[in-house]
């Protein structure tokens, strides 16, 4: 599988409501993290929209199944149009690769649209990858935003 | 009937009585907190927002002034411009105002009839500061800010006397959540005790599965929050226990809840014992020792504030439409304390206040479905009657409810806005 295809995986997995699976992805000292402030250098003196470490992420996948998960029962139906995969830099050990991230959720009577800029830190798993590290900067992370409980 | 034991639903939901132009009397008559000392400093202007009103804050000779955002010329936004020779300036037409908002210099002056040039800005009437927090107030006249804050001014004491440097300042980011819900729905869940159990009960679930926090050295990040979210799912015995105050105001605050032995850099904790040395350093020890045993938790600041003071968070509704709200929440760093101790307020409003937390989203989905509920028309009013009729007056103004899950907190608030509404 190359690297735009795993994308592309990981977006079906998410859009086919697969989060354990989507979940499996991730090494177990991977991060994913949706800073709050634009450029923003790092996350522990600065909030973040999302800072999740392997365990956390789990959480969060099951809060989702929770029955009373009020935000998340039912999950939205989403799209993520991952678009713009450009490897960054490939090392023996990692491959960074930046994407474009336009998300479409439905929940509630409601849509919305996100836009994003993500990178990947890749690691190479038999003919295909995991997740070290994923870092998703919303165009609007600094905006005035409804609850947030979609997986980005 | 308002301010007993029911609460008209039509408060919440029919447009007449919030127009965000001519927002209700209630929120006008009041204080309201519009920023912080330190963020306001000489030579810079802030823009801020009061009832859908932007306002822009200055400082000159040490003196906070709070003006209605725009220019009297054309109407531009001053907050947009800069200050220059103790006058600010605004960036349009390059007209100037000095302290006191009258009109100084008008490039080309020739132009116009000289008295009929407006005088001055629209200042914000009233403005007052309380240990470092700045409120204003866009009533002429009311009662001052202490009277007005009355015994929950010992919640913003607690706040800042936690700080071994006696300081606070916003930092980490500022999280703006929104909701398609009435301001005050928030204002009715923070001081509610029952209802973690049931909106909560998918973060108190999965944070009981979560690692046990670890040993000093040894911590989690999210250790902090984990524990608050377990603590969300304590037996009902705890939440009965816990202590429920309102004021005339319609402010409440919750005590007895957590002791700093919940904290994570908590008692026993090598960086608590660090923190608590520098505070001893500043305070001693015998003061030192009281104002770690105040143990307050939620405080409302009737009709737009609630903060935590031992986790050092603070949230401001802004009423934006009848059925729109939007909540800046704010992280404070304690002056002089370990840093991990502001790690620990970040974690923490990460995974419970958070617009993407654990916590929060719960809370927000639960304020849009009472708003399409009350919004149905199908009944006149709602019940808040826990609690009713056993209140204690306490000597100092306070009220107290009988138990931790009195509704009194609601009651308070409402009893407040009907007061104003009434004038």
């Amino acid at each position: 599988m190359n690297v735009e295809q795993f994308l592309y995986h990981e977006a079906r997995l998410l859009d086919t409501g697969q989060l354990e699976a989507w979940l499996e992805l991730f090494t177990e000292d991977a991060t994913y993290w949706v800073p709050l402030e634009q450029n923003q250098k790092e996350p522990l003196e600065t909030s973040s929209i999302i800072h999740d470490d392997r365990t956390l992420l789990e959480l969060r996948v099951k809060q989702a199944r929770h029955p009373r998960a009020h935000a998340r029962q039912p999950l939205a139906r989403t799209v993520h149009q991952v678009g713009n995969v450009m490897v960054e830099e490939e090392k023996k050990s990692e491959i960074k690769v930046n994407s474009t991230l336009q998300l479409i959720e439905f929940r509630n009577e409601r849509q919305r649209v996100w836009g994003a800029l993500v990178e990947h830190r890749l690691r190479r798993a038999g003919d295909s990858f995991r997740i070290a590290h994923k870092r998703v900067d919303l165009v609007n992370s600094e905006g005035e935003l409804d609850g947030i409980a979609v997986l980005f | 009937m308002l301010g007993d034991a029911t609460n008209e639903r039509r408060n919440e939901t029919v447009p007449a009585l919030h127009d965000s132009r001519r927002p209700d009397s209630v929120l006008v008559n009041d204080w309201h907190v519009v920023a912080f000392s330190k963020d306001v400093e000489e030579g810079k202007l802030v823009a801020t927002r009061l009832l859908g009103e932007e306002l822009v804050l200055w400082r000159h000779d040490g003196r906070v002034h709070v003006w209605k955002d725009l220019c009297i010329h054309r109407g531009a936004q001053l907050s947009k411009g800069w200050v220059v020779d103790g006058t600010v300036v605004c960036p349009y037409h390059g007209w100037s105002y000095d302290r006191a908002g009258t009109l100084q210099a008008v490039p080309f002056a020739s132009g116009y009839e000289k008295d009929k040039l407006p005088k001055g800005l629209k200042a914000v009437p009233r403005v007052s500061v309380y240990r470092g927090f700045i409120f204003a107030s866009l009533a002429d006249s009311g009662p001052g800010l202490e009277e007005f804050l009355g015994t929950a001014k010992a919640s913003f004491d607690d706040f800042v006397d936690r700080a071994p440097g006696g300081e606070l300042e916003v930092a980490g980011g500022v999280f703006k959540h929104a909701y398609n819900g009435n301001w005050k729905l928030m204002l009715e869940n923070h001081l509610d005790g029952a209802h973690p159990a049931w909106v909560h009960a998918s973060s108190v679930a999965v944070a009981r599965g979560a690692p046990e926090p670890g040993k000093p050295g040894e911590e989690h990040y999210y250790d902090i929050a984990v524990r608050q979210m377990r603590q969300n799912g304590a037996p009902d015995s705890v939440w009965e226990a816990i202590g429920m105050w309102t004021t005339p105001h319609g402010h409440g605050y919750m005590g007895d809840y957590h002791d700093d032995s919940r904290l994570v850099t908590g008692l026993g904790n090598p960086v608590f014992d660090e923190y608590r040395g520098r505070l001893v350093a500043r305070v001693g020890e015998k003061e030192a020792d009281r104002i770690l045993r105040v143990t307050l938790w939620n405080t409302i600041v009737y009709p737009s504030c609630s903060f935590m003071s031992q986790f050092r968070q603070l949230r401001i509704v802004h009423p934006v439409a009848v059925d729109r709200s939007v909540v800046t929440t704010y992280s404070f760093r304690m002056k002089d304390a370990p840093a991990q101790m502001f790690r620990d307020t970040v974690a923490f409003a990460n995974v419970v206040n958070g617009t993407g937390s654990w916590v929060l989203t719960d809370d927000l989905e639960v304020y849009e479905r009472l708003q399409r509920g009350l919004s149905s028309g199908a009944v006149d009013w709602v019940y808040i009657g826990r609690g009713h009729g056993r209140d204690v007056k306490e000597e100092n103004g306070a009220a107290r409810g009988a138990t931790g899950t009195s509704e009194i907190y609601a009651r308070a608030q409402h009893a407040a806005w009907l007061r104003y509404m009434s004038q």
